[in-house]
């Protein structure tokens, strides 16, 4: 870092932001590689798993910059799964779009109806904001179950412009699109998530989540911060719900807006590690790990995760990946940032200043 | 439509909150005393009326069963409080959310497994059907009549309970300042676990209620979350009598939504819910602050 003196109002720079930036860009180049590689060699079944566990990852992720950096307890973020499945089989089936181009319009619908949504659910505290958010994407389901004749109602519709684009093409091509754009939502998800929190509303969200009332009278406009991460999060969500439509074809409100996507986000969170960028990617190949070898247990496959989730929280709420750090002092996403020395010295003369 | 058609609408709607009431008033008060969110709620009701029915395999009467459902879920309160939900306090907001929320998902697995997907109900024999007719064509159901009473007896026991007992100040001063009530010599960890439990006592009585009322499956939890919630945020936090009025027009703009269209009664709930949040963000009669 340069010496240079800077008035104290700029931005803190994230402490060694080079040379860690240099081990992410290989973690980068070695991820980008192996999605490039698997298609190769591996079959459409290990694509499609890809695919799934893909979004997680960006699901989870998105989870994580509400809950672990600004603090809101979000149990309705299917809503935004749900909103996004139905947009994208709205805009490609009804609108005509390319089905890979309206699974990310889809998005840009989420992000306007969760303007309004969070004008509304920000009225609420911690606790009782968790089941706002919940309400709101009950209200969301029925309003779209009660659509019988343009949305099919309660038995949902099919995205037929499926059929078209593997008539156009072929069943592979198919496959193999969406596990590259299910490979991109993940990554742009990381990378979006990523960017914020190393810039100024990153570090105003982080200020906001440890004490609202001390980030207020610092002069964070802690409502525009939250909102902005909020309407990230429903934008992506939304993208992560569309392709999750070309996934599984046929949309039900029941599925599409189920509170369990919320439950995966958490415990894959919880268990990676809430309040870190690697805990959501760790936590999703642990989640669907487990997941993978439980799913002929049909309720215990919950059950267990569910455990796996809450013994976490008690014994280690830092998660896989806090562990890990811990022992390692790894860090691969460089977004903690300390106090430069300049700053540190030119506080110790001053009195009468409690530290 | 008749005058007395819609007087007894009204009257089945304010019966209906009754059931609400009993919902609310367990979530309304482990917020007032501790500030914090059940999120398995919902489940516990479920978990009640599913206890009542083992119950019922011994020829219990679901109403008499309270005496064994009530204990038994007052003893499943106080040890989640006092062993693993305190253990975290002082983390925030979110550890209490989160473990009830993975508590709530396996609460429903569990029951899945132990009493299967199918729709169960417990059987009251004559009382589920019995009515009182009165005068110009109104009648009234003797279940929900005994519900509606049964709430108010609830909120009347909970009210003399904080104002005449010594435990019950500790409670109201645990609530105003925990740490001002500990250097007074009030355990506030204790006084956190029994509040857990006379929460999920109030509702085993409300899981019962349910389940003479209408058929439950396992899954069904969550929705009650749901009403409890719009109970509470129609009310406002903090007050008993804010939560008999929450969930007298809860269950007003259920019934009354349902006979504008069956496929309304659900949505109708929820709206009048966010219309007090955008008009009334604290609720109707709120007391209790937000620390």
């Amino acid at each position: 870092m340069s010496a240079q003196s800077t008035p104290q109002t700029q931005n803190i720079p994230v402490v060694n932001s080079l040379n860690r930036e240099y081990r992410l860009i290989a973690v980068g180049v070695v991820a980008l590689l192996a999605v490039i590689a698997v298609p190769q060699f591996g079959q459409t079944g290990l694509q499609r798993q890809l695919s799934d566990l893909f979004v997680f990852i960006a699901i989870a992720t998105l989870w994580n910059l509400l809950a672990g950096y600004a603090g809101m307890v979000s149990v309705g973020q299917q809503a935004w799964v749900g909103l996004g499945s139905y947009a994208t089989v709205v805009i490609a089936d009804d609108l005509g779009a390319p089905i890979f181009v309206a699974v990310f319009l889809a998005g840009l619908v989420t992000a306007l109806i969760s303007i309004p949504t969070a004008w509304l659910v920000f009225r609420l505290r911690a606790g009782y904001f968790a089941i706002g958010t919940w309400v709101v994407a009950e209200v969301f389901r029925l309003l779209v179950s009660s659509q019988t004749e343009w949305l099919g109602g309660g038995a949902g519709r099919s995205l037929a412009s499926i059929r078209d684009f593997v008539r156009g093409t072929s069943p592979q091509t198919f496959t193999l699109t969406t596990y590259y754009v299910a490979a991109g939502i993940a990554a742009l998800s990381i990378i979006v998530v990523y960017t914020l929190m190393r810039s100024r509303v990153g570090l105003g969200l982080m200020a906001t989540r440890d004490s609202e009332s001390g980030a207020i009278s610092l002069g964070i406009n802690t409502y525009r911060q939250k909102l902005i991460a909020y309407i990230i999060a429903a934008a992506l969500t939304g993208v992560a719900g569309g392709i999750i439509a070309v996934m599984t074809i046929n949309v039900r409100p029941d599925a599409a807006f189920s509170v369990n996507w919320t439950a995966f986000m958490i415990f894959i969170t919880v268990i990676g590690g809430i309040g870190t960028i690697e805990g959501p990617i760790i936590g999703a190949v642990i989640f669907y790990l487990i997941r993978d070898q439980l799913s002929n247990f049909g309720e215990w496959s919950l059950i267990v995760l569910g455990s796996v989730a809450v013994v976490m929280m008690l014994v280690a709420p830092q998660g896989v990946w806090g562990l890990i750090r811990q022992r390692t002092q790894l860090e691969i996403f460089p977004i903690r940032r300390l106090m430069p020395m300049r700053l540190l010295v030119a506080r110790q003369p001053s009195s009468g200043e409690a530290s | 439509m008749t005058i007395m058609t819609i007087l007894n609408i009204l009257i089945q709607g304010v019966l209906l909150g009754g059931l609400y009431v009993l919902y609310g008033t367990g979530l309304s008060l482990i917020f007032g005393v501790m500030r914090l969110v059940n999120l398995a709620h919902g489940d516990f009701i479920i978990l009640s009326a599913y206890l009542s029915l083992l119950l019922m395999g011994f020829g219990v009467h679901p109403l008499l069963s309270v005496l064994v459902v009530a204990p038994v879920m007052f003893a499943i309160g106080w040890p989640l409080q006092r062993y693993i939900l305190n253990s975290t306090l002082g983390r925030g907001i979110m550890p209490p959310l989160l473990i009830t929320f993975g508590l709530s998902v396996i609460l429903q697995n569990a029951l899945q497994l132990g009493f299967s997907a199918d729709s169960q109900g417990l059987d009251a024999g004559a009382l589920e059907t019995a009515t009182i007719n009165l005068p110009g064509d109104l009648s009234i159901g003797v279940m929900p009549l005994i519900t509606f009473i049964v709430s108010i007896l609830v909120l009347v026991g909970l009210q003399l309970f904080f104002e005449r007992t010594k435990l019950g100040r500790a409670f109201r001063a645990t609530s105003d300042d925990p740490q001002a009530a500990e250097m007074m010599g009030i355990n506030s960890r204790n006084i956190y676990a029994v509040a857990m439990g006379i929460s999920l006592a109030i509702v085993a009585v409300a899981g019962i209620l349910l389940g003479v009322r209408t058929n439950f499956t396992p899954t069904i939890g969550p929705a009650r979350l749901l009403l409890a919630f719009e109970t509470v945020i129609i009310g406002g936090l903090g007050s008993l009598w804010g939560t008999l009025a929450g969930g007298i027009i809860l269950g007003l703009a259920q019934t009354i939504g349902a006979q504008i269209d069956p496929t309304f009664f659900q949505l109708a709930g929820h709206l009048v819910t966010l219309l007090v949040l955008v008009f009334r963000p604290t609720g109707l009669f709120a007391v209790t602050r937000d620390r």
